[in-house]
């Protein structure tokens, strides 16, 4: 086995050479999984707010199957992603398999439930403070929502860098709808299970080095700019 | 226990118009307990009326009722003589005790409840100006609300009902954790808005205050009316025992049924 | 802020789904449903460029088990099919999943232990000898268990021996449910005997200390085979463009571009192609 260090310098010279073919992985990394995560919270955050934010029959219930939606396996989802989308399911015809566009679909079905559910959360808590006050000025159900998610906006930035998390890391269900296919459908963490499995475990895992550090700039960008406009507007 | 005293208010309702606000053997129970109990009270239209009573005694539960933000479990709120709906909700408007204001700026807090009733454009533009003229807080109309002072929190929540255009305004211990400086600023605040033809309901502790915003005044003990009257002949000369009690400061109770039913998730 | 944010996100998001629209018939690409052996050992990276140059068909390979990649094949989801399990494959084409299959070539399994060799079966040129050594001696055996190719071959050596390894299973017959590399990457992790297809073996990288111990018995024959899946069944396949495929495969071009790939100077799949 290689020592850390070697693995740290691999990933290093990586990156410094902006190898074309890791660029591109990267690059669709990024494409794919932000996709997902944007399509998660138009889907998510408005069910989540909600879901947070009123009372209805059924509630609970929902909530439960949200929280539990959590854990979804990626291989499953993938398989019924491939399941709809191969030639010979429903929407065969579209011919969307082994495309960027079916990965994007298999990560909104596992980040919207995080979307969703955290999103409650952060709402429900909100709500409690703001309930009152929304029924005495008359505020309608969309208006209450829209007010919740938008003053629930800093939470909610950590809700979509979760769900950012959950896409970009994961690797069962980009896989099997997407076929790992080279330039078209590779991304970081298909190239990280190839590798492995040619026995390249210092280039896996220095790819796993990149991804890492491609998450942690992400995430400090994400919290820079949180804490500008924090400070800036509004508190 | 102590009886309620005869209720003057309903004998003269027969002979004046119908009153603005009236509750008809109003009730509310929660977890078992009879939190509000038959409780009969008229608001007369422009007048200022003040609700007192020990901490328990259902005050903010009442004003929560009055309002129509809870529904009661027995009897009725009428607003003009009619049940309370969604019309006569939004011709009121009511201010917390800790101000509730949304995490923007001063301007937007008074933007967001103009747009809730359906306030747009330039008309909505003149009434926040109106409003943070009243309440002295143009020069902070860029502020985030949530670092004002207690006393600007406060001034602002009550522009913004005020802003509504309400007929009546409902205030539940609004000075409770303000400064005699504050205090002062938010009773000039609710006494133009008297003068400009608002009704006012008040809950308060502070006997100053009732003397000196109060037309009228409800005492509550134990979820009950026990005395209601001028508030300067209740407080200079209480009849029943509860209210005798609190002004000469021997009533007191621990907790406060509207946060008990809170707690209990009773909220509808 | 956040409405400004969800603009650039759903801005991104509609250029990622404009950037990925739906491959039209005109689309001058295949797919090929492979195996992780041709694509592991870096056969594809070698013959593909030379097609794509020669013809302007992109090939875009799916590479999964042997078995995977026919019940991809036979949804319909790849144009051609290209993969070393014979029986399968006519099944495959008797089912009208495939239109023909053609010989391509072939190289051949070997049993890789690690140098101590625990069994002691270094040296056998009896597979089947081997095997029931390796059982007699409980010395552990990793079996892809995944229905590939190489695993249908294992098991087809395994009913030649009195040994019936699925009853060791967990014991010492440890089954990883997975492609060859992860499997070989277990068996260097536990020390255990294992099968890979020479190609995979030569080119994989995590070797330790392990090496091969049997090699050389005929039925260790690997042969590759490749079908056109069949346009009449699953009309979205692209005939003309995967018969191209096909075709050059076969060719002497093709032909020529297999036999001259090379690891370590190690020739890792013989062409045997009919024509």
């Amino acid at each position: 086995m290689d020592s850390f260090g070697s693995i740290l310098a691999e990933a290093f010279g990586l990156i410094l050479a902006l190898d074309p073919d890791l660029v591109e992985i990267v690059g669709l990394s990024l494409k794919v999984t932000l996709s997902a995560v944007a399509i998660s919270c138009l889907i998510g955050l408005p069910l989540g707010a909600a879901v947070g934010a009123f009372r209805f029959p059924g509630r609970i219930v929902l909530t439960v199957l949200l929280n539990a939606m959590m854990g979804l396996p990626p291989v499953v989802v993938g398989l019924t992603v491939y399941l709809m989308l191969s030639a010979s399911g429903p929407f065969g015809a579209l011919a969307l398999l082994y495309t960027p566009t079916a990965m994007i679909i298999a990560q909104t079905i596992l980040v919207t439930p995080i979307a969703a559910a955290l999103t409650r959360q952060v709402v429900e808590d909100l709500n409690r403070e703001y309930a009152e006050q929304f029924a005495s000025l008359g505020v309608g159900p969309l208006g209450r929502i829209s007010a919740l998610l938008r003053d629930a906006r800093f939470s909610l930035l950590t809700v979509a860098l979760a769900g950012f998390g959950r896409a970009v890391a994961e690797v069962g269900a980009v896989m099997i709808v997407g076929g790992n296919i080279n330039h078209v459908t590779r991304v970081m963490t298909t190239t990280i299970a190839l590798e492995t499995s040619k026995g390249n475990l210092q280039l896996a895992l220095a790819l796993g080095v990149v991804l890492l550090i491609l998450s942690l700039i992400i995430n400090a960008a994400v919290m820079a700019v949180r804490g500008t406009a924090q400070r800036a507007a509004y508190v | 226990m102590f009886e309620a005293q005869t209720n003057t208010t309903s004998t003269d309702a027969a002979r004046v118009p119908t009153p603005l606000l009236q509750t008809r053997s109003l009730g509310f129970e929660a977890g078992g307990q009879r939190l509000i109990d038959t409780v009969d009270v008229d608001i007369r239209t422009g007048r200022r009326t003040v609700i007192m009573g020990a901490n328990g005694a259902g005050k903010s539960l009442l004003l929560r009722l009055l309002h129509g933000l809870i529904r009661p479990s027995a009897g009725q709120v009428l607003w003009q003589g009619r049940p309370l709906d969604r019309a006569g909700r939004y011709a009121q408007a009511m201010v917390f005790q800790r101000p509730v204001l949304l995490r923007r700026s001063v301007l937007a807090n008074l933007s967001f409840a103009l747009s809730a009733r359906g306030i747009r454009g330039r008309e909505r533009k003149r009434r926040i100006e109106i409003a943070m003229h009243q309440a002295r807080l143009t020069a902070l109309a860029y502020r985030p609300a949530r670092v004002l002072s207690g006393g600007e929190q406060q001034r602002l929540a009550i522009a913004r009902a005020l802003a509504c255009g309400p007929e009546i305004l409902f205030l539940d211990e609004p000075t409770a954790s303000l400064d005699p400086a504050s205090i002062h600023a938010v009773e000039e605040l609710i006494a133009q808005a008297h003068a400009n033809g608002v009704t006012i309901v008040l809950v308060t502790h502070d006997l100053g205050q009732a003397r000196r915003l109060g037309d009228d005044l409800i005492f509550l003990h134990g979820g009950r009316v026990v005395e209601t009257g001028p508030a300067a002949t209740v407080l200079d000369n209480p009849k029943s025992g509860p209210a005798k009690a609190w002004t000469e400061g021997r009533l007191f109770f621990e907790s406060d049924p509207w946060n008990r039913s809170q707690r209990l998730g009773d909220r509808s | 802020m956040i409405r400004r944010s969800f603009i650039g996100l759903t801005t991104a998001m509609f250029m990622g789904l404009g950037l990925a629209t739906p491959a039209s018939a005109e689309d001058r690409f295949i797919i090929v449903q492979s195996t992780t052996s041709t694509q592991n050992s870096g056969l594809f990276d070698h013959i593909l460029p030379m097609f794509t140059e020669k013809s302007g068909i992109e090939v875009r390979v799916v590479a999964v088990g042997t078995g995977q990649a026919i019940k991809n094949a036979s949804n319909g989801d790849g144009d051609v099919l290209f993969v070393h399990a014979k029986p399968s494959e006519e099944k495959f084409v008797a089912a009208g999943d495939g239109v023909a299959r053609f010989d391509v070539m072939y190289n051949d399994f070997v049993i890789v232990a690690p140098e101590s060799d625990p069994a002691g079966v270094a040296g056998i040129t009896d597979v089947t000898a081997a095997l029931t050594r390796i059982a007699e001696a409980q010395a552990p055996f990793a079996s892809r268990g995944d229905d590939s190719g190489t695993n249908k071959a294992e098991l087809r050596l395994w009913a030649q021996t009195d040994v019936e390894p699925a009853a060791a299973s967990g014991g010492w017959y440890r089954e990883t449910g997975s492609g060859m590399g992860a499997t070989l990457n277990a068996a260097v992790g536990m020390g255990a005997y294992t099968m890979s297809d020479r190609a995979t073996w030569i080119s994989f990288a995590n070797k330790g200390n392990f090496k091969i111990v049997v090699e050389g018995d005929p039925r260790l024959f690997n042969q590759y085979g490749i079908i056109l899946v069949n346009p009449e069944k699953h009309p979205n396949v692209k005939a003309d463009l995967g018969q191209q495929f096909v075709d050059w495969v076969i060719s002497q071009d093709g032909q020529a571009a297999i036999a001259s790939y090379r690891v370590d100077g190690q020739q890792l799949f013989f062409p045997n192609a009919s024509n």
